[in-house]
This record gives C-alpha cells, structure tokens and sequence, in this order.
C-alpha cells in the first residue's frame, strides 16, 4: 500500500516537475525522422543499459529560434488590443494573457508600443560568408561517415551564444567570422576521430553543446585564419549506463538537461543539477563552464556531482582510472577540465552522481520589508546551514517585474484575496511597495521533513520581519528565471535592449555590492547619453557558507542612441569593474569566455595565468581548440608581458 | 552633478563665478523669531536611516569596528573588555554632538541679531547652494569651509538654516569644551569634539574615526570640518590636515557608500572678527584660552563695524570620479573591512593631493575686496606712501589681479580713487592718511621702549599683511617664478625651474604648493611627475599670458612691460626670503646645543628683534611664529635640521653649512645648484 502510493506520488511529482520546471512539452513529430548513425556506436550501445532519449535535430534552427531565444513557437507579444501575451503550448503561461505587463513596460523603460524595431525575418544566406574549407580534412571525415554540413543556417547557428551584441547582430541580419563547417560525431570515437583529423590537417576547433553561451565563448575568434570546424554535441545524447548501488549514472555529454532529467525520472532518478538554462543547455557545456544549478544547496554544482569524465584533447584522452568519491592524487585533474571552456578538448562522456526523485516538493515565498532585512536572513539561513533546495531573493524591482507577469485572473474572487493580501502587508504590516521584496523557496524532499523545513526557515525569516507569501509567488518567482529570456527578444522589438550578469561576493559585502553595482548601471547610462531611465535590479539566487551569488538584470530603452549596442557594452564594463572593486568575483558560473578575459590576470594572478597557459601549451600546442576563450593568445600575452616591465622614471 | 572640476585649470580670468545674494537684507525687513521659528524642512539623503543621535552612539559602541579594537587593546594591555568598552562609552560621551533644532532656532534668532549689528551684508552664491541641495539628496555629502574666525561654524549652520538645507554636523577642537556653558550649546547645535592630538591612542582614533564613518554611511547629515585645521591666523590658507580626509573617504575606497561629495566653501571676510588678536598672537602674546567670560568681553566688538562676509559653495566634488584610475578599490578585498588597516600608498597619495587641490579650490572662490589690493601695495611700502601714487597702483594691480584669475569683489564702474578712499575709512585701526600720504596705524602711538614701538610698528604691519596674504594664492605661483628667475643662473627653462623647485620645497608649508613628487616609497609615477611641475607650468602660464614673459624654445625671457610685474611679485615674497635667511642666520650663529623646540620660538623671535633694531632690517615678518615654525618645519624637511633625542628631550641639531646653503639660496648669493633632476 505505501509502495503503491509512493510510486504513485513519485510519477505524480516527476510529470509535475516536467511541466512545472522544465516546463515544455515532449515534441516527438519536430524531431528528425530519420537518423542517419555514422557508425556504429549506437549499435554497441544497445548490449548496455541504454534509455531513449529524444534528439535535439541536427537542423536545430527547424525547432529553435535562429535570432532569438528558445523555441520558434513560443514567444512573447502585444496583441492587437495591446495587451501581452506568450504564445505556443509548452509553458505554464503559454496562451496566457499578461494584462499588467504592457503597463509595467512602458512605465518602466519609457518604451512604446508605437516605436517597434522588428528583427530580420529570415536568414539570407548571401550575407553569410561562404566557407573556408580545409580540402584534405573534409576528405579525410568524408571517409569517417561523420556527418556534417556547410549550409548557411547550420553555420550562423552556432556561431553565436546568446550575449545581447550576438543577438543584436543576427536581428539586424549581420553575421560576423563564422564556423566553417559544422560536425555531429555521435560518440566518443567520433570525436576522437574528428580531433585527430583536425590536429594532423591545422583545423580550429569549436566545441558546441546548447549554445546558451552568454560570455561570447562561442565567437569565432576574428583572427582564425584556419578552416572553423563546430563540434555538435547534440547527437551523444545517451544515457549509456545507470549504476543504482553507487548511484552514478555515465551519459554522454552532449545531452541536454531537460532531456537528462527526463529520462533519469523514468527510472525513478534525477541529478538535481537545474541551472535556468537547462532546457537546452547541455553536460558538456556545463562541465566547461562550472555550471551551476537552482537546486545545489542540496545536490551540489557540476563540480560536486561529477565523479569521472572523459575528454578527448589533441594530447589524447584524459580521464581518471577508476570512480573513488575522492582522491589524493596530486592536484584534481578535473579541475583543469572543469571550467576549461572548450579551449582544451571535448568532453565526451561524465559519469554523475544521481539521487532518487524527491518525494515531495513544495515551493514557498516569504516578503520583507525591505532588501536588507532580506539577505540578513539569507545570511541566517546560511549561517545555520538549514537553506532549501533553493531560496533566492528578489529586490523590489525585480518583486514588480514579478507582478508585471501574473496571468489574467480567472475569478473575480481570486483578484479579490489578491486585493486583501495587498492591503494586509502594506497597509497592515506597514510594507512599503516600493522597498518590500520577496523571496522565493523550494523545498524537496521527504514530506515530513519538508514540512519541519518549512516551518524552521519560516521561523527564521520571521524574525527579520518576514511574512509568508504561499505558494503561488514562490512558484512564479521560478518560472519568470525560465521565460526571462524570452521577454528580452520582446523588449528587442521595441528597442529595449538588456541583458543579465552574476557574481559571487562574501556576505558582509553583499549588501554594498548591490547598490553600488545597480547605481553604477544607472549613472553610466545617464553619462553614455540613454535618455531613458535604465532597469537595474538584482537577486540573491545562492547561498554558500562564506557568501552569495548574485544576479543583475540590466536593460534599458535605446531610442535615440547610434550605438546601442556599444554603450550597453560600456555599461556592462563598468559594472563589472564595479563588482570586482566591491569584491565580487569575475563570474559565479556563466565563466569568463571572451567578454570578461581581459580580468583573469586581476582575477587570479598571473602566475595562476601562467599555470593555465601551460596546462594549454602542453595539451593542445597548435591550438586546434581555438575559441580563444579565458586566456589570451599567445602574442597578446608576450606583449602584455613586454608592456609590463616597469618604465623608469628618467 | 559633482564634476572634475577640481582637474580644470587654464585660463583663470575667464572663470565663471556664481552672482551673490544678501542673506541679511530679509533679515534687517522681517521679523527674527518668526524666522528663528518657522518650518524646517529640509531635503534629506535620499538613503538616509533617520536615527537619534543617541542610536547613533549605539551603533558606534555595537559596531565590529570598535569591538575589534576593543578586544585588540584589551590583549595588549590586559585589561578586561567591558572595562575598555567603558573608556570606549567614556570616549564617545565627550565627543558625541546632541544636535537640537531648538539650538539652532535660539542661534539662528541670536545670531541674526549679531550679524546686523557687525556686518554690512552677508553674502551667499545661491546657486551654489541648488547645488548642494541637490549633493546632499544624492550622495553623503562633507562640507570643507576655509577656516579664518569662530564665527566660521555659526555661520555655516545659520546660511544652511536659512536655506532650509540639511543641518552639518561639525568636527570641532576639544578646545570649545572649556567655555562651560557654550560647548555645551555648540554641542546641541551639532559640533562634535575631538583631542587635538591623540597620536598613538588606538581606542580614541577607533572611536572618532567609526563615529564619524556611522554618520556619513547612515546618511545621517552633512559632516563639516575645517581642512586646515585650525583657524589660520594669518590669513593665508594652512596646509591641509589629512586625518578626517581620510575617514570620510574611507567608506567610499570600501564600498560602503556609492560616492561621498566634497564641497570647498570659502568663507571671505572683509574684517576679521579676531584681526588685532592675530597679530599679538602671532608675536608671541598667548590667545586668550576660550572662555565664556572672554567671550562676553567681546561685545564691545559688537559696536564696529566689519563690512561683509561673502560666502561662495564651490561645485560638488565627486570622489568616486576623483579616485577613477587612481584607486584600486579590489585591494580591500581580501581583508574584512572592520580590521583597521593602514592607509596604502595610493591612498595616503590621494587623500593628500585632493587635500591640496581643494585647499586650493577654497583659495580660488574667496573674494577679495579692493583693501587686499592696497594692502599688498602697502606692504612694500611700509614708510608710507603717496595717496595717489597708492590709487594708481592699485588700479594697476586690479588689472594684474584680474589676470591671474583673482575673484575681485570690484564693479567695474566703481573708480579707483573712490575703492581706495572708501577701504582706507572702513580701515581707519589699521591706516591713516597724513598730508597726503597713506601710513600704517601704530597703537598705541607713543611707546616708551624701542622693543615696544618695534613690537606697535609689527602689530600693525603683521595685520595689514594678513590682508596682503588673502590674495597671496593668486600671485603665488608667478611670485615664485620671478625669484626664481632673478636666482637663476641663466634663462633656461630648467634652470629657472631649478630655482623655482628649491623654493617650492622651501616654502611648501608656508603656501599652498603642490605636494612634491617624491614618495614614502620612493617610486615616482608618471602623475606625480606631473604634479610635480604643475606649479611651474602654471606660473608659466600666467606670467606668458599677461605678457611678462615670452617662453622662447628653451629661454624664459622678461619682456620690457614684464619688469614692473615680475619686480612687484618678487617684493611680495621679499618679506618670507627674508624671515627665513633671519630663522637661518639664527641657526648659524646663535642657536646652542640643546635647543628645544620649545624654547626656539622665543630665542628666534628676540634674535630677529635684535636684528630689526641694529640691522635696520624691515621685515616684521620675521617675527611672526607662524614664518618661524613653517621655516623650522622646511628646514628639518630639507635635513638642514635634524631632531635629536637625548633622554626625554628632543633637541634639535644644526648642519651649519646646509643651512648656510640655503640662507644663500634664498639671499640670491649663490646661483641655485641645478637640481639633480630636471624634470621638464
């Protein structure tokens, strides 16, 4: 009886998750028909515990935005009445009406719906390059069965992560150095294949996983004068084996969250690793960039879950021998692989800790009186180590982009309860709207215990003032970090460009960190010309022991400014040499790419530089993984050093 | 809105100055206790806490800050916490202001009362204040007004009053604390008070500097205190202290405020209140010690009249955009912020060159009356001279003056003839007119002993020279250069700038000069290479632009119209050569072994009386302890003297030939050494 009831609510919760979290809709009839293997990997992988997974399509722009965030069919968009809505089926708020958003935008950006900036409709092939192909290579993979293609839309796919400027450029039909070629190798011997045919014939690398880059990692590098190869991920996508007595699951890398998650929940697992992006973000590229997930206050980072991973580099294969939870042998290897950001191999296969599916999951919310009484119970919550799978918190601007999306209400009854919730915390409790802010929770685990949780992180929070704010805001708090990026191709439509950044920053700064980086926003803006008053707010979206990330959300109305995309840039600079002056780190887990590579040696000294040049000199000599991410190029460093040497003063 | 002003130089005279407005004609027209008590509303920071002054002192005491150094002083000395956080409460209780707006309403309708009867007008730029209203809802904001009177803080807190702007808190001297009853009145209008020297007392610096730090953080109201320090006596800015610079600063360097705003206020007198005071006190008559009788005595001034006051808000300076590229504020990041750590080199060099600049900021915005003028004239012409000679030069110093950029409270309609007469009678203490001639005012006229009618005679010359020094900033720097060019052997721009430097470094406490190149660590950076000429480029400029000089490629050469300007501009520094060849000879040939510092005033002051009465030597300047403390400050800098400590006695020792080098140096004997390095 229990078992069956268990089971039950198990199934109840895995469906719930999905919909609720991963939030889209299995959509078999979009995926290739017909898949064309290379070899025969597939075939080996039968005799092994193998689930099916659906396939991100080679031809990814047939289900995916080419200009624009996520899926083609979903998407946000003023109707002819002027109000907001999200269009297709695959969200909560598909279909829905938004009626308070349209006011919310234009009072918050001074945008009109009047003044739109449309994107290029489609992709002209002409204005694309066409490919510098390297003709032994291309010969030599021929003879592999590696499929791969040189057709325009394949190409400017992934030539891009999703930065503002990339974005801007694909709206306005610009393209800039794109791959040459793209690749899909189906298993690790492919890619060892394709890696050795690129090292004997000079050929750049470019690793690509989801593509949901946001630190320009997947530009090619203007420079390259080589051929550009893009290495597709997306077809390794399998769960090559589940290891229930040590709780391991070995997948390949280029699977992508939603679909991990999906599959190990057949089986009664999950990984817990939830990072906002991962609908399409993959493993791969989360082990490049020391990803981070929603939910690892109880599951860890990519960091924490990895227990082996193979990568193929021009040196050869790197991995360890054997899947001991920890090891004293010499400095972690994985951790040059960790973060490495595609500039060493390509990460094939991980093997990951899994956990069972949660029991019980349930989220919450609780306001503040204002953000400072908010991160000093953040700060508790930390300090007695007791912080739920997650517990992030809003300011108050973000507590009102909030509100700007809450559907249409169904009843007048529920607008009602709405009303005198509204009117209990600011008129009874004294809240002022305009300081209060919210945080969001979300519990996991045994119902008992979730609910002794809940009750001990109430507890804390009451005593910085804290009221409970049910379920209903937690939950939107979540589902808004999913559709964010939607909203931002939105905004691009009436000229209102933005885009969001991280950090991480011990707990005694956090508080000045915040205001010091949202007032710079604003003062940067106001001296580079925007005639408009910018969107600057921020959230604490994890706690650690000894601090917090947090997150920017930085957009603005760009009408009357030539270069909006440079002033952007220049904002979003000295944000961050805002945050690095108020002790904030270089990035939390969105990495340092090309965007933010200029800090490293700030960052982490030169000498720690230099380790990781020489990490890079000894495993890839030629730079066959050429994306030029997180060091400099080798020229650029020896004159940098050159410019070094102290000028005498005479 | 606070802008890099403080970076902008060129052309002074095309400076734009605010227009001024009299704040005592509503006065003199509308009742004073409906003023004194009607609504006060003024703008607020906009991230202000509001507290009590006593939540304010409990901040203090609970503040990581203080019960860091709590613990720390507790294990040096072994003495338990609670009974240091009882010094601490102790410490905090004497200093703490208790600002009260019935005090201000009592002295804004006492004061009102005061100022009709002493001043003519006093008078604000409005539009300086729309600036600081706005400052002061932006960024927590420190006022730095030039100190030259008591009245300084009265009046600062009664402009702010009158213009419904956010009441200061005042850092002011323990030294007030002696008048029983008004300290405590002072206290209720919001001065706080600290030790004049607290050298190496950990707990009291931890205390003040955190007290001071929770005001500006919280928001809690605009911090003022007085850059130089104390009241200048005579007249001529002081070198900046850099102590409460630097704690305010402090919040922004550690990310604990977005941006702190400083803002220069010169404060102008026409007459001093303490005038006759300054000059005995300069001559070794001890200032009266405050107190409350003394101050009562002081009514009888009630009856004179003292002209105006002119008070000028400067722009706003922004420190975040003063420390842009020169702060790099990550260095505190890896020390939590509560552990007290020592300035860093960049920091302490920043802190002292925005010192100086707003020092200079404050020089530049003091209006000058027509008197300065005469007064500068006066003082190279202590014999007296024709009254209409005296108009003509001073209209052709008004020129000058204008020309360098002086903020010269003169209509242009306004003739000379008229300016002189009018200053002379309001004057009347201090010159006389007699057959025509215009003569300095002895008191009292007859005198029993030479001693006595020397000490008369400088009475009165070391009070005219206090007007002289108020417009001594503007014709510093070229004055420089004009000796430098008569001590130089050739014309060659860096032989002149060899010159020019020697008496940089010489006089750099006497004036405001910039801070010099080298530093604590030796290193030399390009900014400070550049700062380091930067006094002489503008003096280049200045003496070009009037058409003094001509600066040919390598040659500064003195044009015929030049002769004129460069000999007045040397005469106005002949006063400060001589007083430190007198403090040097004095070295040479009279100081003992043994001599303390204290005991070096009064022996180098009845050395350069003698030398007055048997050399003939006119310089009363040299009698001022002012010059002679500045020049035992320059000479001890420049190791000419060095301080030995002999048991519990510090004595000073002489390097005889050093300072005759110097002595020549500033005589012109000897053409100047050229400088080891030329840095042009």
């Amino acid at each position: 009886m229990a078992s069956n009831y268990n089971s039950a609510e198990r199934q109840r919760i895995a469906q719930q998750r999905l919909k609720i979290i991963a939030g889209h809709l299995q959509k078999d009839e979009d995926g290739e028909p017909t898949r064309i293997f290379a070899n025969d990997c597939k075939a080996e992988a039968t005799d092994r515990h193998s689930s099916s997974t659906s396939t991100m399509p080679k031809r990814r722009q047939e289900v995916m935005k080419w200009n624009g965030w996520g899926y083609s069919d979903s998407r946000f968009l003023f109707n002819k009445k002027g109000q907001a809505e999200f269009t297709g089926k695959r969200y909560r708020l598909s279909g829905m009406i938004l009626p308070s958003l349209k006011d919310w935008f234009e009072g918050t950006f001074g945008a009109s719906l009047q003044h739109k900036t449309p994107a290029a409709t489609s992709l002209s092939s002409s204005a694309v390059q066409p490919p510098s192909l390297n003709e032994d290579f291309v010969q030599d993979l021929k003879a592999t069965g590696i499929p791969y293609s040189h057709e325009a839309e394949d190409r400017v796919f992934r030539a891009h992560g999703h930065c503002l400027h990339e974005i801007f450029a694909l709206r306005e039909g610009k393209f800039g150095r794109v791959p040459d070629m793209v690749v899909w190798p189906n298993c690790h011997d492919a890619v060892v294949k394709i890696v050795e045919l690129a090292s004997k014939h000079n050929v750049c690398l470019i690793p690509y996983g989801g593509g949901t880059s946001v630190s320009s990692a997947l530009e090619c590098p203007q420079e390259e004068t080589r051929s550009i190869v893009s290495v597709d991920t997306s077809q390794m996508n399998r769960i090559l084996w589940i290891d229930e007595k040590n709780l391991t699951a070995h997948v390949e890398a280029g699977i992508v969250g939603q679909e991990l998650e999906r599959a190990l929940n057949e089986s009664g697992y999950c990984t817990g690793h939830e990072p906002d992006s991962m609908e399409f973000s993959s493993l791969g590229g989360w082990v490049a960039t020391r990803a981070s997930g929603m939910k690892k206050n109880i599951y860890g980072n990519i960091e924490d879950l990895v227990v082996h991973i193979r990568m193929v580099t021009p040196r050869g294969v790197i991995e360890k021998s054997c899947q001991g939870p920890r090891m004293s042998t010499g400095p972690d290897i994985h951790h040059f692989i960790l973060g490495s950001e595609g500039t060493l191999g390509v990460v094939t296969e991980v093997t990951m800790k899994i956990r069972p599916v949660p029991e019980y999951q349930k989220y919450g919310s609780v306001v503040f009186p204002n953000f400072e009484q908010g991160v000093a119970c953040l700060r508790e919550v930390a300090r007695q180590r007791c912080a739920p799978a997650s517990i992030r918190l809003m300011d108050n601007a973000q507590f009102q982009f909030g509100h700007a999306l809450k559907p249409q209400v169904s009843s007048i009854f529920t607008s009602f309860l709405d009303g005198l919730k509204n009117i209990y915390i600011t008129k009874f409790k004294g809240f002022d709207p305009h300081r209060l802010c919210v945080a969001t929770l979300l519990f996991e685990g045994n119902r008992e215990r979730v609910l002794q949780h809940e009750k001990q992180v109430y507890d804390i929070a009451a005593t910085f003032g804290g009221l409970a704010a049910g379920e209903d805001n937690g939950q939107r708090g979540y589902m808004l970090t999913f559709v964010i990026a939607y909203l931002r191709d939105l905004g691009m439509d009436y000229y209102v460009i933005g885009e969001s950044f991280e950090t991480s920053v011990p707990w005694d700064r956090v508080l000045d960190l915040c205001r010091n980086v949202k007032e710079r926003i604003v003062r940067e803006c106001k001296d580079k010309g925007v005639q408009f008053p910018p969107l600057s707010t921020c959230r604490v979206t994890q706690t650690y022991d000894a601090g917090a990330c947090v997150y920017f959300y930085f957009a603005f109305n760009y009408r009357g400014l030539a270069d909006p995309v440079h002033v952007y840039e220049q904002v979003e600079h000295a944000a961050r040499e805002e945050i690095l002056a108020n002790g904030g780190s270089l990035s939390h887990h969105h990495g340092v790419g090309k965007l933010r590579k200029q800090w490293m040696q700030e960052s982490i000294s030169s000498v720690g530089l230099g380790m990781l040049k020489s990490v890079k000199d000894y495993v890839d000599p030629d730079n066959i993984f050429g994306n030029r991410n997180l060091l400099s190029s080798r020229n650029q460093h020896r004159t940098a050093a050159r410019a070094g040497v102290p000028v005498s003063p005479q | 809105m606070a802008s890099k002003t403080l970076y902008s130089q060129r052309d002074p005279a095309l400076k734009k100055r605010d227009d001024f407005e009299d704040i005592l004609e509503e006065r003199r027209n509308f009742s004073d206790l409906r003023y004194a008590l009607r609504c006060y509303t003024p703008v607020l920071y906009k991230g202000m806490t509001p507290c009590k002054p006593s939540m304010l002192k409990t901040i203090v005491l609970q503040s990581e800050q203080l019960h860091y150094v709590v613990n720390q002083v507790s294990k040096e000395t072994g003495e338990a916490t609670d009974i240091i956080q009882e010094e601490a409460v102790v410490i905090l209780e004497e200093m703490a202001q208790r600002l009260q707006l019935s005090t201000i309403r009592f002295f804004a309708f006492t004061l009102s009362k005061a100022f009709k009867a002493l001043f003519q007008s006093i008078r604000v730029n409005e539009e300086g204040i729309q600036r600081l209203q706005q400052a002061i809802q932006e960024h927590p904001v420190v006022l730095l007004p030039s100190h030259r009177s008591y009245l300084d803080f009265l009046l600062m807190s009664y402009i702010l009053y009158t213009y419904d702007l956010a009441l200061p808190v005042i850092a002011a001297g323990m030294d007030f604390l002696g008048m029983k009853f008004v300290g405590e009145m002072l206290r209720m209008s919001g001065a706080f008070f600290i030790r004049r020297s607290f050298g190496g007392d950990k707990l009291y610096w931890a205390v003040f500097s955190e007290y001071v730090k929770t005001m500006l953080r919280n928001g809690y109201a605009p911090i003022e205190f007085f850059l130089e320090g104390t009241r200048s006596r005579t007249c001529k800015s002081l070198t900046p202290k850099l102590g409460l610079l630097n704690i305010v600063m402090d919040p922004f360097f550690k990310g604990e405020v977005f941006d702190v705003n400083v803002v220069p206020i010169s404060i102008s007198y026409e007459r001093v209140l303490e005038e006759a005071l300054y000059a005995r006190e300069l001559l070794g008559v001890p200032k009266p010690k405050e107190s409350t009788s003394g101050l009562l005595k002081a009514r009888r001034i009630l009856s004179e009249d003292y002209g105006s006051i002119h008070v000028y808000f400067g722009q706003p300076v922004s420190v975040r955009s003063l420390a842009q590229g020169r702060i790099n504020r990550s260095q505190y990041n890896l020390v939590p912020r509560h552990i007290p750590a020592k300035p860093s080199e960049d920091a302490l060099d920043f802190v002292s060159d925005t010192a100086y600049r707003l020092v200079r900021k404050q020089e530049e915005n003091m209006v000058l009356r027509p008197w300065v003028l005469i007064a500068a004239i006066l003082m190279q012409n202590l014999d007296g001279m024709d009254s209409a000679l005296l108009t003509e030069q001073t209209a052709w110093l008004r020129g000058l003056a204008r020309a360098f950029g002086a903020f010269l409270d003169w209509p242009d309609n306004e003739p000379a003839a008229k300016a002189v007469s009018s200053s002379l009678a309001l004057h009347r203490d201090l010159v006389r007119t007699e057959g025509g001639r215009v003569l300095l005012t002895e008191q009292p006229p007859e005198s029993s002993s030479p001693e006595e009618a020397l000490f008369n005679r400088a009475v009165a010359a070391l009070s005219c020279a206090s007007y002289r020094n108020q417009i001594l900033h503007v014709f510093l720097r070229p004055a420089l250069a004009a000796v430098a060019m008569d001590a130089a052997a050739t014309s060659r721009k860096d032989d002149v700038y060899g010159s020019f430097a020697l008496l940089r470094d010489v006089f750099s406490n006497e004036f405001i000069l910039c801070p010099g190149a080298a530093s604590r660590t030796g290193v030399v950076t390009l900014a400070r290479r550049e700062r380091d000429t930067r006094d002489f480029e503008e003096a280049c400029y200045l003496l070009m632009k009037c058409g003094a000089v001509q600066i040919l490629k390598q040659d500064i050469v003195v044009t015929e119209r030049g002769r004129p300007v460069l000999s007045f501009l040397s005469g106005m520094l002949e006063p400060f050569l001589q007083g430190y060849q007198v403090v040097c000879r004095y070295f040479r040939e009279e100081a003992n072994e043994g001599l303390t510092e204290k005991q070096y005033v009064p022996a180098v002051r009845s050395f350069a009386v003698k030398r007055i009465l048997s050399d003939g030597l006119k310089c009363y300047e040299a009698l001022s302890s002012d010059l002679q403390k500045n020049a035992l400050a320059a000479l001890l800098r420049m190791n000419a003297l060095k301080k030995v400590k002999v048991v519990d006695l510090v004595t000073l020792k002489v390097n005889k030939t050093a300072v005759k080098t110097l002595e020549d140096a500033l005589g012109c004997k000897v053409p100047v050494q050229k400088p080891v390095l030329a840095r042009l």
